[in-house]
């Protein structure tokens, strides 16, 4: 399986913000996108997933299923969570996994099994708004593990992670990458993956 | 395809019955409007008994829209939505669901409750039923085309009078053929039948165009 975006060209609010980028990214690997404030991180991930027209260019995932579009294959992380604050963790997760997944697949975790991932079994039954900012964070995560999709598209995924929780997250996305999965990753920090390549985004 | 979709219901009407929830705010509104209207009418049976089934159906008109302002914005708030559109589920069906789930959970208490307050304004057992049947069928179709309103004001702060005002000229004909329904079940020249297909005719239409335009709205805004 192979990302491809092939000149990729973004505008937002009349601006430019992608002017044709092109990078390709093979099963395994992962990317970390970094540049300053409005260099287009979080565009160029949204772009990816299909949640931004495109002004130019193209993004195609080579050697999935066939019938299958490229944003059913990902997942995408940003800011805001995604979780009922009025239903629990586990209600949240749960909901998630039955609607993000396709056929039952091996590599999706049981809920159970996701929460563990990252440290969250004890509190499954809380509600979600009750929880730290760091812990809804880390059930954000979870969701990523609850339906296998190859390819994560995480906007700053650390934010008010613990060291503990960082490691554990990392350990989460090598485990991923070995199962043949694709990450990019927008972060202003180090993910804690040793192998992963950078793509700098300057400011324009 | 069945089981996303179910999982949805089951997670709209979980949000909508806990604290906080869309689920008791109408019925409580319902219930209040038309609870205060023979106090401003003053104890007329007669007047009451006339007017009854009008006032049930605005009361349950302004109920349903009172709810409905958050049907999408609570999702695109807390970034559900950007999901819906990753999904394989066509975000179509996801309205639907969600139009369905939020009907269960807040215009289902409306009709069970229009019964008891169609008593404290003097509606005999005729028109009683009236209310109800039209209730059942009218009141799917203001979801409906609420949540176009809604849709369409996914992006605006406190969006609710704006959806209001771009909803309700879109609901005039389910409120008077409803209401010629309701009022036609108690005696009257006019045959119940006519206005009640007119009705049932409105929702169906409403059923298949609705999802379509609100997720149409949905998608260019998301954009």
């Amino acid at each position: 399986m192979r990302l491809c975006v092939e000149n990729l060209s973004v505008s937002r609010g009349g601006r430019l913000v992608l002017d044709r980028l092109s990078f390709s990214l093979s099963a395994g690997q992962a990317l970390v996108v970094t540049g300053p404030n409005g260099a287009g991180k979080s565009t160029l991930l949204r772009a990816i997933a299909g949640l931004l027209p495109r002004a130019g260019g193209a993004v195609a995932l080579a050697g999935g299923p066939p019938d299958v579009e490229l944003p059913q294959q990902a997942h995408y992380l940003a800011h805001s969570d995604g979780l009922k604050s009025a239903l629990t963790v586990e209600e949240n997760l749960g909901f998630w996994s039955r609607y993000l997944a396709r056929a039952p697949d091996r590599r999706s975790r049981t809920v159970d099994a996701a929460l563990g991932v990252v440290g969250l079994g004890h509190i499954a039954g809380a509600p979600f708004g009750a929880l730290s900012a760091g812990q809804k964070r880390r059930a954000a995560l979870a969701r990523l593990l609850v339906a296998f999709r190859p390819l994560w598209l995480l906007d700053e995924p650390l934010t008010a992670l613990d060291r503990a929780s960082r490691e554990k997250f990392a350990a989460a996305m090598r485990d991923h990458c070995a199962n043949g999965g694709l990450i990019v990753a927008a972060t202003h920090e180090p993910l804690g993956l040793d192998e992963a390549s950078t793509l700098t985004l300057g400011a324009s | 395809m069945s089981a996303p979709l179910a999982a949805l219901f089951l997670r709209e009407w979980r949000v909508a019955r806990r604290i906080g929830g869309s689920g008791a705010m109408g019925v409580v509104f319902f219930l209040t409007l038309v609870a205060i209207v023979p106090f401003a009418l003053g104890p007329d049976p007669n007047l009451l008994a006339r007017i009854g089934p009008a006032i049930l159906w605005i009361a349950a008109l302004l109920a349903t829209l009172l709810c409905l302002d958050r049907l999408f914005q609570a999702d695109a708030e807390d970034g559900s939505l950007d999901l819906f559109h990753l999904a394989e589920t066509p975000l179509e069906l996801a309205v639907l669901v969600k139009c369905a789930a939020h009907w269960a959970a807040t215009g289902l208490p409306l009709i069970l409750a229009a019964p008891f307050l169609g008593l404290m304004l003097q509606q005999e057992t005729m028109a009683l039923l009236g209310v109800v049947a039209t209730l059942l069928v009218g009141t799917p179709a203001l979801t409906l085309i609420g949540a176009i309103g809604a849709a369409a004001t996914v992006t605006v702060r406190r969006g609710g009078l704006l959806m209001a005002l771009l909803v309700l000229p879109l609901t005039i004909p389910v409120l008077i053929f409803g209401v010629s329904a309701a009022q036609a079940a108690s005696g009257g020249t006019v045959p119940f039948y006519a206005p009640f297909a007119i009705l049932c005719a409105i929702t169906l239409a409403a059923l298949a165009l609705c999802p379509f335009a609100a997720a149409a709205a949905l998608r260019y805004l998301g954009e």
